[in-house]
């Protein structure tokens, strides 16, 4: 009998973070997918963190500009040149319109410097990269609870670090505060872990916030406290609309910061055009950062994700384009804020209420009203509900490691405008129904301790499912 | 809050970070450097450095870029709401069905459908740098061991050890055969892993070998798989140059191997392919591994998220690479050019009295300057090459940064310029050779 050809102890950890329940969710939306003509009792996707509001914007614009996409400069083939550009400085002109970009982005009210930027393929890659040059195996970041499922598998699986939850809570809107950040790092120290740095997201995956003046500040005061680093992924920074508070990069902070040249070496901002163009396919990431011995070391690892040059090359122009990225800039964030508006009200016609937020492509929704119990299976139990008998896949909070049962996310820029307003009336309806029949739902799903023990087990033998930003 | 600021942490990297193990400091870079202060230009800079280091493909372009003003529709998205946005959006790391395809299409035929690739086993990765790395930290553990036969791709230094923390124990070859891969070197480098208390995890292979410019012949792939698997360990056959042998039928992948076997006990071997190479594209980052075993296929879909290949990238190659007659004709035209190029230099060199390791394919020429050295050790050698370096004015890689346990060794490429620049370079080295045997 053949001896077992082992692989390494990285690949068989399979797990890293994937959460069944989003796989389930998943599946289910696989197996009967909403379509409004074909498929109208289908099971609608609110798991997705896409923006697809603004795509006929970029698509005009390419119409417009045919040697983008083409390949061309000023209408002779630069094919050769880009097929052979392999450099993991990146394309200059790519890097400066991004820079530039970015500054926009911010209010221009900061200038990025286009050589402190890295390339990568996706910020997937760029976070995975900041971890490596920053962290030894079984090194700490404090990371702010709740937070994107793929940060487990993103800052933990090849590194070899360690995640320790800044614990956030319903009782103050989930804002960080010093106590929690203390709190942590004591956490960690108790665990004999060494902690490297702090990992925010700005705007918050899954919340939807903008971090505050104070936030930000006690975040900084922080790091340079306990010498440490602090990452800010700041990729929804484009979509972050008219609101109070406003999106503040941490970049800004920094400057108002008496202590800001103590900072520069310890501030490292991570961005992706993924979110705020709706280019996840095209894996564009990057990272920002001051600290020379950063940028050169991540450079060097940049070689294993480096963009397509053909991308570079596309969105280079895209980016360029100043009046272009000033217009879309505008117009997306309107028609974020509008459809975010449809997705509260909706809400708030079903009795139900979400976390005030000026920014990302989804709510926060608080449905700890419509728990039977107020614990995490309840959570799960409630959110089988809304997959099988409302026909909507939405995020429990557990998977972000959500602290408090009953919060969801729920995405709005992946649909249509009627589709959003069919998934609301579903939710009005159930509601209804549940207030009605004392709880039990239209389809009559068992409930109960064994029958849920059961549909536990059915969750571990799912059949495997792809892993991919798609979900978050 | 009282902040304490300690003017000499300012943050301190990880030990990967500072380290050197992405190899940039060696001498070889030192190469580079004199290439990229000096160029060789015909017109504006005639006595510039020729840079003969860098093993590009840029003999077959003008057939990639007459398909494309052929087939303007293969870089659009075509008429249609949805295809720009579906594009845009697509993400799945299993990567676009129709490019997939395309790729096993293209492999096959490079093997003169000498081979079958299923579409399902091929994972996507930003070229073959991540694939090489991405396999490594699927088959070992931190601290474990790859034999490698010598000479190697440099690369390979950084690619498979850096960030992964996995060690390589050199095979050693010699030109006594060929250089060719002999149990013998297998088993004597397998002894020194275990003197050295390293568990191999496997073998890396390059066939057509970078630096040699040679196949791998059918008996030592056979050796090679036969040692893997009685030391119940795996095999990467990294295959980057299977599209650049002169002929066809001298290339024999370890696919069609494992074939021949009918499967069995190929759960072990992983192919690692790329575009950069054949089709001389290394700017669109498109790498990819092909393994027979399910858990490391589904393992480096997973990985593979933190290099996925562009989607724009990957339709633009579906279309191209799904055109059977187009990619014959390139496959066909690109062999032919590569075959002249390689006999134009070997000739040359001939000439000017150096001989070469006989070659079958790669874009480059394994020579041998041992005798021109005044000493036969490795700091004659990297005399030798500084020399060449900034008198003849020549980048070429000296064998010592391959590994190469021989002295006197260097790699020299031939396809990343045009034939005049080729004759220049010749001639330069022509006249060295004139002057360093009078003196």
């Amino acid at each position: 009998m053949a001896q077992m050809l082992l692989l390494s102890r990285k690949a068989a950890c399979n797990a890293h973070g994937q959460d069944s329940s989003y796989f389930l969710g998943w599946q289910e939306y696989e197996k009967n997918p909403y379509d409004p003509s074909t498929n109208p009792t289908g099971i609608i996707q609110m798991g997705l963190a896409e923006n697809q509001l603004s795509f006929d914007l970029i698509e005009s614009w390419l119409e417009r500009h045919p040697d983008a996409a083409g390949l061309r400069r000023d209408g002779a083939l630069v094919f050769r040149e880009l097929a052979l550009f392999q450099d993991y400085h990146g394309l200059p002109h790519f890097k400066k319109a991004l820079a530039n970009f970015m500054g926009q982005l911010r209010g221009n009210k900061v200038e990025l410097q286009w050589r402190n930027l890295v390339l990568t393929a996706g910020s997937t890659s760029a976070n995975e990269t900041l971890i490596f040059c920053l962290a030894e195996p079984g090194e700490a970041f404090l990371l702010p609870t709740p937070y994107y499922p793929g940060f487990d598998r993103d800052l933990k699986w090849r590194t070899g670090a360690e995640i320790v939850p800044i614990h956030c809570s319903s009782s103050n809107g989930f804002r960080i505060t010093n106590r929690a950040v203390e709190k942590a790092y004591q956490q960690a120290r108790k665990q004999g872990l060494s902690v490297k740095g702090i990992l925010v997201t700005n705007p918050s995956n899954p919340l939807g916030t903008s971090l505050t003046h104070a936030e930000l500040r006690t975040l900084l005061d922080f790091a340079l406290a306990k010498d440490i680093h602090l990452i800010s992924d700041e990729i929804y920074s484009g979509t972050a609309f008219a609101g109070s508070p406003a999106f503040v990069s941490v970049l800004e902070a920094m400057r108002a910061h008496p202590l800001n040249v103590d900072l520069a070496d310890r501030v490292h901002v991570v961005y992706s055009l993924s979110k705020d163009l709706g280019l996840p396919g095209f894996r564009v990431g990057a990272l920002y950062s001051a600290n020379p011995e950063v940028v050169a070391a991540a450079t060097k690892m940049s070689s294993f994700g480096l963009v397509s040059s053909q991308t570079q090359f596309l969105l280079a122009a895209l980016l360029s384009d100043n009046g272009f990225t000033a217009r879309y800039v505008v117009e997306n964030k309107k028609r974020i804020a509008e459809r975010h508006g449809r997705l509260v009200e909706g809400l708030r016609r079903a009795g139900v209420e979400c976390l005030d937020s000026n920014a990302g492509l989804f709510c926060w929704v608080d449905m700890r009203h419509l728990l039977l119990a107020d614990t995490f299976e309840g959570e799960m139990e409630l959110w089988r509900k809304v997959v099988y008998e409302v026909g909507l896949n939405i995020s429990p909070g557990s998977s972000c490691h959500c602290d408090d049962p009953g919060w969801f996310r729920v995405c709005f820029a992946n649909m249509s405008a009627e589709t959003l307003d069919v998934a609301m009336q579903r939710l009005q309806d159930f509601v209804a129904s549940s207030s009605r029949c004392g709880g039990r739902g239209a389809r009559g799903l068992p409930r109960g301790p064994i029958s849920f023990a059961r549909w536990m087990v059915g969750l571990s033998s799912s059949r495997d499912r792809q892993w991919s930003e798609r979900g978050y | 809050m009282q902040c304490a600021t300690n003017p000499n942490s300012n943050g301190k990297l990880s030990d990967l970070a500072t380290s050197n193990t992405h190899g940039e400091d060696s001498p070889y870079f030192a190469g580079w450097k004199a290439y990229d202060e000096d160029p060789y230009d015909a017109a504006t800079n005639p006595s510039g450095v020729i840079q003969m280091g860098l093993a590009e493909n840029q003999v077959s372009f003008d057939l990639l870029e007459r398909y494309l003003e052929q087939h303007p529709e293969a870089t659009g998205w075509g008429c249609g709401i949805s295809s720009f946005r579906e594009n845009a959006l697509f993400q799945d790391y299993h990567g676009l069905r129709t490019f997939r395809q395309a790729m096993a299409t293209f492999m096959e035929k490079i093997r003169g459908e000498r081979a079958q690739f299923d579409p399902e086993r091929i994972v996507l990765t930003a070229g073959a740098t991540a694939a090489n790395e991405l396999l490594t930290f699927i088959l070992a553990n931190p601290g474990d061991c790859l034999l490698i036969p010598t000479p190697y791709y440099p690369g390979f230094d950084r690619d498979l050890r850096w960030r992964t923390g996995v060690n390589i124990i050199p095979v050693h070859c010699d030109s006594s055969n060929g250089f060719e891969i002999t149990p013998q070197n297998l088993e004597a480098a397998f002894a020194e892993a275990e003197a050295k208390e390293f568990r191999v995890r496997g073998v890396v292979i390059t066939n057509p070998s970078n630096p040699l410019g040679t196949t791998i012949r059918r008996p030592a792939l056979e050796d090679i798989l036969d040692f893997a698997a009685r030391k119940n360990i795996h095999l990467i056959s990294d295959e980057i140059y299977s599209g650049s042998v002169f002929s066809s039928d001298e290339f024999v992948s370890m696919a069609e191997i494992v074939q021949a076997r009918g499967y069995k006990d190929c759960e072990r071997v992983h192919i690692v392919y790329s575009l950069s190479k054949d089709l001389g594209l290394p700017g669109f980052r498109v790498g990819t591994i092909y393994s027979y075993n399910d858990r490391v296929v589904t393992t480096a879909r997973k990985m593979s998220s933190f290099t996925l290949v562009s989607s724009q990238t990957q339709k633009m190659l579906a279309s191209m690479l799904s055109d059977r007659e187009f990619i014959g004709n390139y496959l066909e035209t690109n062999r032919k050019r590569l075959k002249e190029r390689h006999e134009y230099i070997v000739e040359g060199l001939k000439n000017a009295g150096i001989e070469c390791l006989q070659g079958n394919a790669g874009l480059f020429c394994w020579m041998n300057l041992a005798p021109m050295l005044n000493e036969s050790t490795r700091e004659g050698e990297l005399r030798l090459w500084k020399l060449i370096l900034h008198e003849v004015k020549l980048n070429i890689s000296p064998g010592s940064s391959c590994h190469c346990s021989e002295v006197g060794w260097f790699r020299v490429c031939f396809a990343n310029m045009n034939q005049q620049t080729l004759e220049v370079a010749l001639r330069r080295l022509g006249n060295f050779m004139v002057n360093r045997r009078r003196s």
